[in-house]
């Protein structure tokens, strides 16, 4: 099938929330039509690669499939949480946008469907077959 | 929606939100009449600890600072009207809290309100020791804290809010209580739900738990332009929820205010700091979203329903604060050509001289700041840059004041030792806090209410 590589945010929005050093993400289809694509592409694997620099103990996802969406907990990403952490953003606010921002490869037939208009910045037109 | 719905509004949703939020809320509550709620949730994990030492300094103060400024705008009308004010702003200090709002509706003329003030959470004195150190053991923490502790308090449950209302009372004041407890309390006294009602109460719990970040439902921490586009977020409204006989709601917010509420918003703050969606635990309930269902049902208004509940946990969560030494940071601006190599530079130099500290976290404001690592890992792998307008930000942790009062000093002394045109220099020092969680069975903990005056 033809595909068009899109980032995430194109098909979907999420939120971070803290508990400790524990930060989870949600990730909520704009349309039921994306769903089966991200339960195919966003993984626990593909999530774990994209915060590999912050060296999670654990990545676990859940699927909530009548809501179309997902929750990611990672565990040890927060380098202490907002007790310990020495960076700005201690609770991790701003950590959903890094998940956002992972490419998804998209079926043509859905293109139309993305939200958002073009972002030249990273989306990518090259064709892929699979 | 029958009859006999019941309309709860949150006005805050974390210590230092907004005054202003209350007065639309408490109109649309008046407007529809019936049973209406007002929640206040004020009192984050670290708050309660913050107030604390609060209230060492002062035996008056340890509650919620901004409480008369939050319940001025309000307080005239509902009691006038019959809504009924719930809120953890008692945070350290209940019975101050208690105290504070009689003293403002004097003040306003208005009559004595009946103020209940929850209590039980509160496990930082002699009595609870041995508790909490058989606790802290099986949580993998050194019992010794407690020796040095700042407080602990456990997450405590609805029945003392119900208990209170149905007592008659105008408002109750809690400390710590799980803040989704805040709006089960309302729903149990009104509905009058069985204790093992399991469902209604996970419903209602989860309710709560759209209602308790205040703004975080209706438009708030959400909006992302071109994407997810908010009306008037300057002006955004806070959330009411209708909630029905078998705790199903409809999440709203008062006409004329900003913001928006739909299908998006509420799937995001529905799992906003949700881990296991099929086991949400809190004191009163364990809420499975496995089936929960949310669907538009007219503008800015979404209904929640389908979620299920299972028994409540045996054990209660409690989390024990102790002073943690020091953390410092300090900043300082570099602009025009080569300003991010000059940042850069500017930052090994604070590296080696502190080099004794331990970990010290270097960001580039307008290169790399916030996705970074503290070990630095993230702003290494980032290609060097031309940027031309940048603040270098350091910072650190460390158990001794003296230690850590070196990084503003140097941070300083780059003025004159440092790169080429370094300015702007800002310090900061605070004392941290670390938090240990552990569990009690439910029934060491006795809750209760009392009438205060």
């Amino acid at each position: 099938m033809s595909t068009l590589t899109a980032p995430l945010y194109r098909l979907a929005h999420g939120r971070t929330g803290d508990k400790g050093n524990r930060s989870n993400i949600s990730v909520v289809a704009w349309r039921r039509e994306f769903w089966p694509v991200l339960v195919e592409q966003v993984t626990e694997q593909r999530v774990a690669k994209a915060f590999a620099y912050r060296h999670p103990s654990r990545v676990a996802r859940y699927l909530l499939p009548q809501l179309h969406a997902m929750n990611f907990v990672l565990d040890g990403v927060l380098d202490g949480g907002v007790n310990d952490a020495l960076n700005l953003d201690s609770h991790g606010k701003a950590l959903a946008f890094i998940l956002l921002d992972i490419p998804i490869s998209v079926p043509l037939t859905l293109i139309p469907l993305l939200a958002g208009t073009e972002d030249r910045t990273t989306y990518s037109t090259e064709t892929e077959t699979k | 929606m029958t009859e006999e719905c019941l309309r709860v509004g949150c006005a805050a949703g974390f210590s230092g939100d907004r005054t202003d939020a209350a007065r639309p809320v408490v109109d649309a509550l008046i407007k529809a009449g019936g049973p209406g709620y007002l929640l206040f949730e004020t009192l984050a994990e670290r708050t309660l600890a913050l107030a604390q030492l609060a209230r060492r300094e002062n035996p008056d103060l340890g509650f919620e600072p901004l409480l008369p400024e939050l319940l001025r705008p309000v307080l005239a009308d509902c009691l006038k009207h019959g809504i009924r004010i719930v809120s953890n702003f008692g945070a350290a200090n209940p019975e101050g809290a208690a105290r504070c709002i009689a003293r403002l509706a004097t003040e306003l003329g208005l009559r004595t309100p009946r103020v209940a003030v929850v209590r039980g959470d509160d496990l930082s004195g002699p009595l609870h020791r041995t508790l909490l150190q058989r606790a802290l053991v099986e949580s993998a923490e050194a019992p010794s804290i407690v020796e040095s502790m700042v407080c602990a308090n456990a997450y405590i449950g609805a029945e003392a809010i119900a208990a209170a209302l149905l007592d008659g009372a105008d408002i109750v004041v809690t400390g710590r209580v799980a803040d989704p407890s805040l709006t089960l309390g309302p729903a149990l006294a009104h509905f009058g739900w069985a204790h093992d009602d399991w469902d209604r109460i996970a419903r209602a719990t989860m309710v709560g738990h759209l209602l308790e970040c205040g703004a975080q439902v209706s438009g708030g921490y959400y909006a992302d332009p071109g994407f997810k586009e908010i009306p008037d977020l300057a002006h955004v409204g806070f959330p009411i929820a209708e909630i029905d006989a078998d705790g199903n709601c409809v999440i709203t917010k008062p006409a004329g205010t900003g913001g928006r509420i739909d299908e998006h918003t509420v799937k995001e703050q529905l799992l906003y700091e949700v881990h296991d969606p099929s086991a949400y635990l809190t004191p009163d309930v364990i809420a499975d979203l496995s089936q929960a269902e949310v669907r538009e049902v007219g503008p800015n208004r979404v209904r929640l329903s389908g979620v299920r509940g299972h028994p409540r946990p045996g054990r209660l969560k409690v989390n024990v604060f102790c002073e943690q030494g020091w953390f410092a940071e300090a900043e300082i601006s570099y602009a025009g050509p080569r300003a991010e190599a000059r940042a850069r530079l500017a930052g090994e130099v604070l590296r080696e001289r502190l080099r004794s500290l331990g970990t010290v976290r270097v960001d580039l404001i307008g290169v790399s700041s916030v996705l970074g690592d503290d070990a630095g890992r993230w702003l290494a792998a980032q290609p060097h840059g031309d940027a031309r307008d940048v603040r270098l930000r350091v910072a650190i942790n460390h158990a001794v004041k003296a230690e850590a009062e070196r990084l503003p000093r140097e941070m300083t002394a780059l003025y004159t030792c440092g790169p080429a045109g370094g300015g702007g220099v800002r310090t900061g020092m605070r004392q941290r806090l670390s938090t240990h969680s552990c569990f009690v069975p439910r029934e060491a903990v006795s809750t209760s209410f009392a009438i205060a005056g």
